[in-house]
């Protein structure tokens, strides 16, 4: 395997999805090739401190303000019916 | 009529109760999703009024759509791809345009072969767990995410973020899987780049001297 076809299949390798016989290489390619393990690593760090990150949290008095506003909706709908 | 439910209650139940006309049942699909796509919102836009004006329309569509809801798709992508939508709308009446397809975009750079190679490649000097505590380091993020287009983007934030999988996130942004993954394949590469720029450990850059070796 060379770093290009690495680099193809490198989503299904972070994701687990890759073909066991096709893994196998993979990870011979990157035993020898330090900056593709490298890069292998970076992408799960990326991954991850996007994931883990601290989430938005919606402003309270917007949130009451669009419960409000889906109510009023919901009732127009429902008792036009 | 009143309907207990919990939060193991399945979504699809909720959505045949609101159908129904149960209010309730309405409210709790709006709690189980309004922070996602707030969170969505906020990452896409960056802007508080817009993010707020997103949540507020995907619900608003949730309720006016969900009789034509027939549940092919889960409740989860459906409410993601109404929101991506708002998005992207947002997004480009910011550029002058109107248009909000997503699927014209299948390019040129929508190709494997065209997948930019890792330029800066060294070890972070700290792990994703010690980083996600720092403030700062939402703000890196987020400049590293508004420099991704915003398709790339939203598939990553669909996949990556949101959990969606490749199909969902398909599914969610009408596109084929095969297209999900190359621009999945590409903001992975353009984030990994930008962050390790930042973060990596200068001393241990690993300079590339050729590319193609074995």
């Amino acid at each position: 395997m060379k770093c290009e076809e690495l680099l193809a299949l490198l989503n299904e390798y972070v994701d687990g999805t890759v073909d066991p016989s096709v893994c196998v290489e993979f990870e011979k390619h990157m035993a020898g090739c330090n900056p593709c393990q490298i890069v292998v690593d970076n992408i799960r760090q990326t991954i991850t401190l996007f994931k883990d990150g601290q989430p938005y949290a919606m402003p309270v008095q917007f949130r009451e303000k669009m419960h409000d506003t889906l109510r009023k909706k919901w009732n127009e709908k429902f008792s036009a019916k | 009529m009143t309907n207990q439910f919990t939060p193991e209650t399945p979504d699809a139940e909720l959505v045949r109760l609101a159908k129904a006309g149960e209010l309730d049942a309405f409210e709790g699909l709006t709690n189980r999703y309004e922070q996602r796509v707030y969170g969505l919102a906020m990452r896409m836009l960056r802007q508080e009024q817009d993010a707020e004006d997103v949540t507020q329309q995907t619900f608003l569509s949730v309720l006016e759509n969900l009789e034509g809801f027939r549940g092919e798709a889960s409740f989860s992508t459906w409410v993601l791809r109404i929101a991506s939508h708002a998005a992207l709308k947002i997004i480009r009446k910011r550029k002058g345009l109107n248009t909000v397809s997503l699927e014209e975009a299948t390019e040129p750079s929508d190709d494997l072969n065209s997948v930019p190679h890792p330029e800066f490649i060294a070890d972070w000097r700290q792990s994703p767990e010690h980083l996600v505590e720092r403030n700062e380091v939402r703000r890196l993020l987020d400049d590293a995410l508004t420099r991704l287009d915003e398709k790339h983007r939203l598939v990553f934030l669909l996949r990556d973020v949101e959990g969606l999988s490749v199909r969902e996130t398909a599914d969610a942004l009408e596109l084929s899987e095969g297209n999900v993954k190359v621009r999945l394949l590409r903001a992975r590469l353009q984030l990994r780049e930008d962050l390790t720029r930042v973060l990596g450990d200068p001393a241990r850059q690993f300079v590339r001297s050729h590319h193609h070796h074995e």
